[in-house]
């Protein structure tokens, strides 16, 4: 079993990344670059870039100017030889990690994504001592008072 | 003159609420039996009072009356009846008077149907339920009032936000309000119990109703919400992970895993202390929500003018029940027993398992919502928290979860047999496995993880009818053997069935479309033609057109299959005259369960267009999924054990379920 976790671990992760929906385009015909693996890595990071002046949507989503302008200025890069992480790089220079949906890992978001890993960590800690707590005090005798009570219901059924 | 009856109304509801929330209270501590029956006399009548004010506010939208300044900004006369309605909740003041008049309806509700409930917990449920509804009923008067007059009365509304003009705006909120406002029941429930210091496996029989009528309307307004945004905004996703969203979402959350823990508490008595934390923090969520979306500390399509004020006022009311609910739960946690104890492999054990992932799963949304403002706050740098972080930690989280639900039904009490139940499940586990195969071989060009989602999917689907299944008996009794136990099962061994293989409809849904979903954008001329998995759409027209509040431009699109016409779309871009706001209309057309959904984009001239078109596999089947897990709920909640004041149950009749 100890074995298989980390194996687990990433096949659930492989799965929510292959099932991170799919981006539903706002991306007009212009802008599609025509080397079909650029274009797909375009659309890639498109899904992870913020529109600025939207609320909550991705520039692959938007409609807005702003989002038009980073589409092409994504390509740009692409086109330059840049590989995604430098893409991603250059627009965080540009417009801060604002402009990141998917927040990078560092000091200031340790917590974030480590929240769900120490909260299923306590939450199983938790469960396992109170089961504990539970069959201890299952084991525990009763005490005289409580004999004695029962002594008596049962020799009053009698 | 309406409109005054109404304001008069409200302020009469507000000096009622005062009372009720004293009287009751008091009456349940010096053992008054007047004073505590006094809130079933009140109660109903601070529904009808908001009642009467909630119609004087409709009246004054239908007739148009631009006096009052909250019908001047969101309503227009050339809008349709429907729209003029439905618009009395489609801005703060008025949603908030829906948001107090289905809280007191709760309240009226318990007042008239929990006859069967001990006086004074009825009395400390109506009391706790007074406080709520009087603090908001404080907020509406000294902040929102939607009864303001103007002055001088203007010729002309300034029309209602074109998003909301949709009959989505009709039922999504009060579905909606129906469902976070409902668990305020449950909240006045925990409370009341704390109160008392006293909890019992009748308190979670009395409790499970309420949530589970105020979960299926939850279910159903975010579902409902759900396809409004798919059909509305015009890009085609169903679900943004949008703050609002998760708002709405939370409280959902967490009332799943409320559920499923009173029925342990109701069956077995145990995790007693857990299930009141979850009742508070599930209305908690509600209210955290509430705040979120009106005080403007987020941004969304939901946010209605926002006002610093009316932040704090929420705030304050936020801080007051949650502080006090979890102070009141901290010194009085302990004098509640834990009760029934039970191997960890064990229907309870299943439970706690779903109430462990169900809860750190609303831990995580609850934090990705609020982290950047925090950090904002904190350290003063902006970041964001979007989708990709989402799908990222709440995706994985949920796979053990879909994988251990069907085996929750097939434990037994107290302890169960794991190897036992893998057993029956296996022949399951095999056609699942089967699914999978044909998928890989089928739908997968190259490696893909999709099948794996189709085969969790499929397990999800025949594990939750495995239930019904292996106590059917068939094929060793006979058919009509089997048929007649099936008719015999309690309602609520239906309802699981259901609401579980309606959420594996969803997943199966939500799988197809994220992972086939197919897209073609193209400059289309009129006269021509676009493929799209096997679809062939061609542009007839394109014009404008006239509504009665908008214009619009039109594209008529033909689609076909092998040659032949199958359906006629008509997608639109219109600009509402009032605001000079854009819209788009997208123009959906329904196969089987699949959708090939249109939208415009950018009119080049007057016979060239940009055409966005999307074909989403199964995409319906994700709201087909909670409409089955709604239906699930409601039938459960027929069951005449957990009717709202049924007599207990008969002799003959428990004796069955204990057999």
């Amino acid at each position: 079993m100890r074995k298989f976790a980390p194996f687990l671990a990433g096949l659930l992760i492989a799965l929510s990344v292959a099932l991170t929906p799919l981006p539903a385009l706002a991306v007009n015909p212009d802008e599609v670059l025509d080397d079909p693996v650029l274009e797909a890595r375009a659309r890639e990071l498109s899904v992870l870039l913020r529109c600025l002046v939207c609320q909550n949507q991705s520039i692959d989503d938007s409609d807005a100017d702003l989002a038009r302008d980073l589409r092409i200025l994504v390509r740009e890069r692409l086109t330059a030889g840049d590989d995604n992480e430098q893409v991603l790089d250059y627009l965080v220079a540009r417009y801060g990690e604002f402009v990141l949906l998917r927040p990078r890992v560092t000091a200031q978001t340790y917590l974030l994504w480590g929240m769900p890993i120490i909260l299923l960590v306590i939450g199983g800690l938790v469960l396992v001592s109170s089961q504990r707590r539970r069959a201890n005090a299952k084991a525990t005798s009763l005490t005289s008072n409580e004999k004695a009570a029962l002594s008596k219901i049962l020799s009053d059924r009698e | 003159m309406i409109t005054e009856l109404g304001h008069y109304a409200l302020v009469l509801a507000l000096a009622l609420t005062l009372i009720q929330s004293v009287a009751p209270v008091w009456g349940a501590r010096i053992n008054d039996e007047r004073l505590m029956a006094s809130a079933s006399y009140t109660s109903p009548m601070i529904f009808f009072l908001l009642f009467l004010s909630f119609s004087a506010l409709t009246t004054a939208y239908v007739t148009s009356d631009f006096s009052l300044v909250n019908v001047w900004q969101n309503s227009h006369s050339l809008m349709p009846t429907i729209y003029k309605i439905s618009g009395t909740w489609g801005n703060h003041e008025g949603s908030m008077l829906l948001w107090v008049l289905i809280l007191a309806l709760f309240a009226a509700l318990v007042a008239l149907f929990g006859g069967n409930l001990p006086p004074s917990l009825k009395a400390n449920v109506l009391g706790v339920q007074a406080w709520i509804l009087l603090s908001f009923l404080l907020f509406i008067l000294l902040t929102s009032n939607p009864f303001e007059r103007l002055d001088q009365v203007p010729f002309e509304g300034r029309d209602l936000n074109p998003i909301l003009q949709d009959v989505g705006l009709a039922i999504h909120p009060p579905m909606l309000y129906l469902g976070y406002v409902g668990f305020s029941i449950t909240f006045a429930f925990a409370v009341a119990a704390l109160i008392e210091g006293r909890i019992d496996a009748a308190w979670a029989r009395w409790v499970r109703p309420w949530a589970l009528l105020a979960w299926c309307f939850l279910t159903a307004g975010i579902s409902m919400g759900s396809y409004w945004a798919y059909y509305e905004l015009g890009w085609g996703g169903w679900w943004f992970w949008d703050p609002v969203e998760n708002s709405s979402f939370m409280p959902w959350l967490s009332g799943t895993a409320l559920l499923h823990s009173a029925l342990v508490m109701e069956k077995r008595s145990a995790l007693k202390i857990w299930t009141v934390l979850l009742a508070i923090l599930t209305f908690s969520l509600s209210l955290l929500g509430t705040f979120l979306v009106r005080s403007g500390v987020l941004t969304s399509v939901h946010t209605f003018a926002s006002d610093p004020e009316r932040g704090v006022f929420i705030l304050m009311i936020l801080v007051l029940f949650i502080g006090g609910s979890l102070a009141l739960f901290a010194l009085r946690a302990g004098r509640l027993h834990a009760g029934g104890i039970f191997a960890p492999i064990s229907r309870e054990g299943a439970l706690v398992f779903n109430n462990l992932i169900l809860s750190t799963a609303t831990a995580t949304v609850l934090v990705g919502t609020l982290y950047p403002l925090v950090l904002e706050a904190i350290t003063g740098n902006k970041i964001s928290v979007g989708a990709p972080f989402f799908n990222l930690t709440f995706g994985p989280m949920m796979i053990p979860l879909l994988i251990a639900v069907p085996f929750g039904p097939l434990l037994a009490w107290k302890r169960g047999d794991l190897y036992a139940a893998s057993q029956r499940l296996f022949a399951v586990f095999g056609a699942s496995l089967l699914v999978m195969v044909i998928a890989f071989a089928f739908l997968s060009d190259g490696f893909s993880l999709a099948p794996i989602g189709i085969g969790i999917a499929a397990w999800l689907m025949m594990g939750s009818m495995a239930e019904l299944y292996l106590r059917s008996g068939y094929p060793k009794t006979g058919f009509k053997v089997a048929m007649n136990r099936l008719s015999g099962l309690p309602r609520t061994v239906w309802g699981t069935a259901m609401a579980h293989f309606g959420l594996g409809m969803s997943v199966l849904g939500i799988v197809f479309v994220t992972a086939y979903e197919t897209e073609n954008v193209s400059i289309l001329k009129v006269g021509e033609t676009t493929e799209l998995s096997g679809y062939t759409l061609r542009l007839d027209e394109l014009g404008p057109r006239a509504g009665p509040n908008y214009t619009e431009d039109i594209a008529r699109v033909t689609v076909l299959v092998d040659g032949k016409v199958v359906d006629e779309l008509v997608p639109t871009k219109r600009i509402y005259t009032a605001r000079q706001m854009p819209t788009s209309e997208s123009a959906i057309s329904t196969f089987g369960f699949s959708q090939l959904y249109l939208a415009l984009g950018e009119v080049k001239d007057k016979d060239t267009v940009v055409l966005r078109i999307w074909w989403k596999p199964l995409i319906t089947l994700i709201w087909f999924g909670t409409v089955v897990m709604v239906f699930g709920g409601a039938f459960s909640l027929s069951d005449r054990r957990l009717r709202v004041g049924a007599p207990k149950p008969s002799v003959r009749r428990a004796k069955a379920i204990n057999a």
